[in-house]
């Protein structure tokens, strides 16, 4: 097993681990925090996966932006500090996804186990793979258009969230609930 | 490296967020379980396009859309999120039970 294929491994055993403890732990903000080292382990993989440029995004979006995003709305909704045992289901329903959770990561692990065994991705021989200067030039080129629209979407995507956060905005009966109260 | 090691991680972590989504009652736990299920499937956009040593870089720029979509999947749900918060001081999914049928005793 070469270097890349053992730190591919140890990354990838960080970022289930991790995964995990964001969904099984009982306290909010933790679970924000390992979301922080599950994308940081991600995005190492991408590194090794010649993937700079996508690397970095994911760090800045995802660690940079959408996890404050996440801490910010567990401030806003006014979440406790420490452990709090209301944050899963029923232990039936617990019992249920994962029943499902396991059941489909065996389905899926055994048949991408048939398809790919074997199959070798050839790393390293070409360098500027995934750097900005390939990256960018693929996106300016070849993806323009869905790129323009994109960004298109996010702008409305972000107008809708201001929206719909506007407190001094909406309909009239939104209105009167609120002064009623 | 083979590619059976991003396509098994990805599988797992997919797995993962589907506990997460299913099993929390948490609104803003649910979304960050969604988070996790779309960073496995952009490893395995990453991988493949690896793999298929792709001239167009498709699976490296479809990532970058993915997680330009992701968040702003994020900012609309966590601002859905708030607004129920506000309305109905809760962000227990369960609680959020308005429109579900009643037990025909109950209605009448």
């Amino acid at each position: 097993m070469s270097l890349v294929e053992a730190v591919f491994g140890l990354l990838g055993v960080v970022a289930v681990a991790s995964a995990l403890l964001v969904v099984t732990t009982h306290q909010l903000v933790h679970a924000a925090l390992w979301l922080v080292v599950t994308l940081g382990a991600v995005a190492g993989c991408y590194l090794l996966l010649s993937a700079e440029f996508v690397a970095w995004v994911q760090v800045l979006i995802y660690v940079g932006a959408v996890v404050v995003l996440l801490l910010f709305g567990l401030m806003l909704t006014k979440a406790p500090i420490g452990v709090s045992l209301d944050l899963d289901g029923p232990p039936l329903q617990r019992a249920a996804a994962a029943v499902v959770a396991v059941g489909l990561a065996a389905v899926v692990c055994v048949a991408a186990a048939q398809a790919f065994h074997g199959e070798q991705i050839e790393l390293g021989d070409d360098a500027g793979r995934g750097s900005s200067t390939s990256t960018g030039t693929a996106v300016f080129r070849a993806w323009v258009l869905p790129f323009e629209v994109l960004s298109v979407l996010l702008l409305a995507a972000l107008v809708g969230a201001i929206v719909l956060s506007r407190r001094d905005i909406g309909s009239d009966d939104d209105r009167a609930v609120q002064e009623g109260r | 490296m083979p590619l059976l090691m991003p396509v098994l991680l990805a599988s797992l972590l997919f797995c993962v967020g589907v506990y997460g989504v299913l099993a929390r009652r948490n609104a803003i736990l649910v979304l960050m379980a969604v988070e996790l299920m779309l960073n496995a499937v952009n490893i395995n956009l990453v991988a493949f396009d690896a793999w298929l040593r792709d001239e167009l870089l498709a699976g490296q720029v479809f990532t970058l859309f993915v997680i330009t979509i992701a968040a702003a999947e994020v900012g609309l749900g966590l601002s859905i999120v708030l607004l129920v918060f506000r309305n109905r001081e809760t962000t227990q999914l369960d609680e959020l039970n308005e429109l579900q049928e009643r037990a025909p005793e109950q209605t009448s």
